[in-house]
């Protein structure tokens, strides 16, 4: 019996911080990549020998955005900053005075809401070989977010909330009502092309 | 008083601490399970870009990953600073990624197969050329649905 005394239990108390240390070790050495970026769907290849048809497309439904190798931007014909980006585009595809020069609109029939004057403005995206792939992903963020702000400001008007907030339904509304109309040309290479 | 004072020395019974280390264990736990250690060694280092329209990638799973960047300093002596292509754990030509894409692909099940992401973290000073020539070849691999990696802008406190 007196043996019994003799085993006093465990101290545990240092188990915490055992577990704390294999915590805050796990902690520092992993990496939380959470992959975040920018999504988008590249246009399928042309199929081999098929005839490349130019699809016709009014001049005033077409704003050119080009990069060229030292990064300076060009849109509409005007040269400009990053951050003009965005209005221009806006402008672009919202046509708030129904301009000449802007894009036309056509009356579409969406499902679950009605009519709506869509928007045939196509943003043409033409980089070079020598852009540097941040700039390039700056002005693809400013084309996003001039498309993410109409999209909102419809939503907005329409459903009371952002685009983010609204269900699956409501946001498919919104996206046929404002289509993310970004096309990227054909690559090409200025320089290579000059020669030619 | 008497009743009083005689409540204030009993003593106050201790935390019991000895549920800690459970809990501890389960956050680590947690995170051991939800992180994923990076199954490959970069070869190329990769400063993604930064821009505010991000969106998270729904389903990692799908997602394939093509590392474009100037191999890492301990590489330099063999493959330079150019900016070269990472698939997997090892460099490779632009060639290289129609069998990486079919791989990828053969590794989804087959209702999954559609929904492939394929993840390209560029650095943000490569050029556009080797971009451009990798997007190319994902197009003629019709693996087209992509993602240009990306991080949240640093809010600058002014």
């Amino acid at each position: 019996m007196a043996n019994k005394k003799k085993t006093p239990g465990i101290n545990a108390s240092s188990m915490a911080d055992i577990a704390f240390l294999l915590l805050i070790f796990w902690l520092t050495t992993t990496t939380m990549n959470s992959d975040k970026g920018l999504q988008r769907r590249l246009p399928p290849m042309p199929e081999e020998g098929a005839q490349q048809e130019d699809v016709k497309i009014n001049r005033r439904n077409i704003i050119q955005v080009k990069i060229n190798s030292n990064d300076r931007i060009i849109a509409g014909g005007e040269i400009m900053d990053v951050s003009m980006v965005k209005d221009k585009i806006k402008e672009f595809i919202t046509n708030p005075a129904n301009l000449e020069t802007l894009p036309e609109k056509e009356m579409k029939q969406i499902e679950g809401f009605g009519e709506y004057p869509v928007s045939k403005g196509v943003v043409s995206l033409q980089n070079d070989r020598g852009t540097s792939y941040n700039a390039y992903l700056q002005v693809q963020n400013e084309l996003a977010k001039a498309f993410n702000e109409v999209r909102d400001d419809f939503a907005r008007q329409n459903f009371g909330t952002v685009y983010n907030n609204l269900d699956e339904d409501k946001q498919k509304i919104v996206r046929e009502a404002i289509p993310l109309s970004i096309s990227e040309a054909e690559p090409k290479d200025v320089g290579r092309s000059a020669r030619r | 008083m008497a009743k009083f004072s005689r409540s204030g020395k009993k003593d106050m019974p201790e935390l019991s601490t000895s549920s800690l280390p459970d809990i501890v264990f389960m956050i680590l736990f947690f995170f051991m399970v939800t992180t994923q250690l990076r199954e490959t060694e970069p070869l190329v280092s990769v400063r993604v870009p930064e821009a505010s329209e991000i969106a998270k990638l729904e389903r990692k799973d799908l997602a394939s990953y093509i590392n474009i960047g100037s191999p890492v300093r301990s590489k330099q002596a063999e493959f330079g600073t150019d900016a070269r292509l990472q698939l997997n754990d090892s460099f490779k030509n632009v060639d290289d990624i129609r069998d990486f894409v079919a791989a990828e692909r053969e590794n989804l099940s087959e209702a999954d197969r559609s929904f492939m992401t394929v993840v390209i973290r560029a650095d943000r000073d490569v050029r556009m050329g080797i971009v451009t020539d990798v997007k190319q070849e994902l197009r003629r691999c019709s693996a087209l649905k992509i993602m240009y990696s990306a991080t949240a802008p640093v809010q600058h406190e002014f």
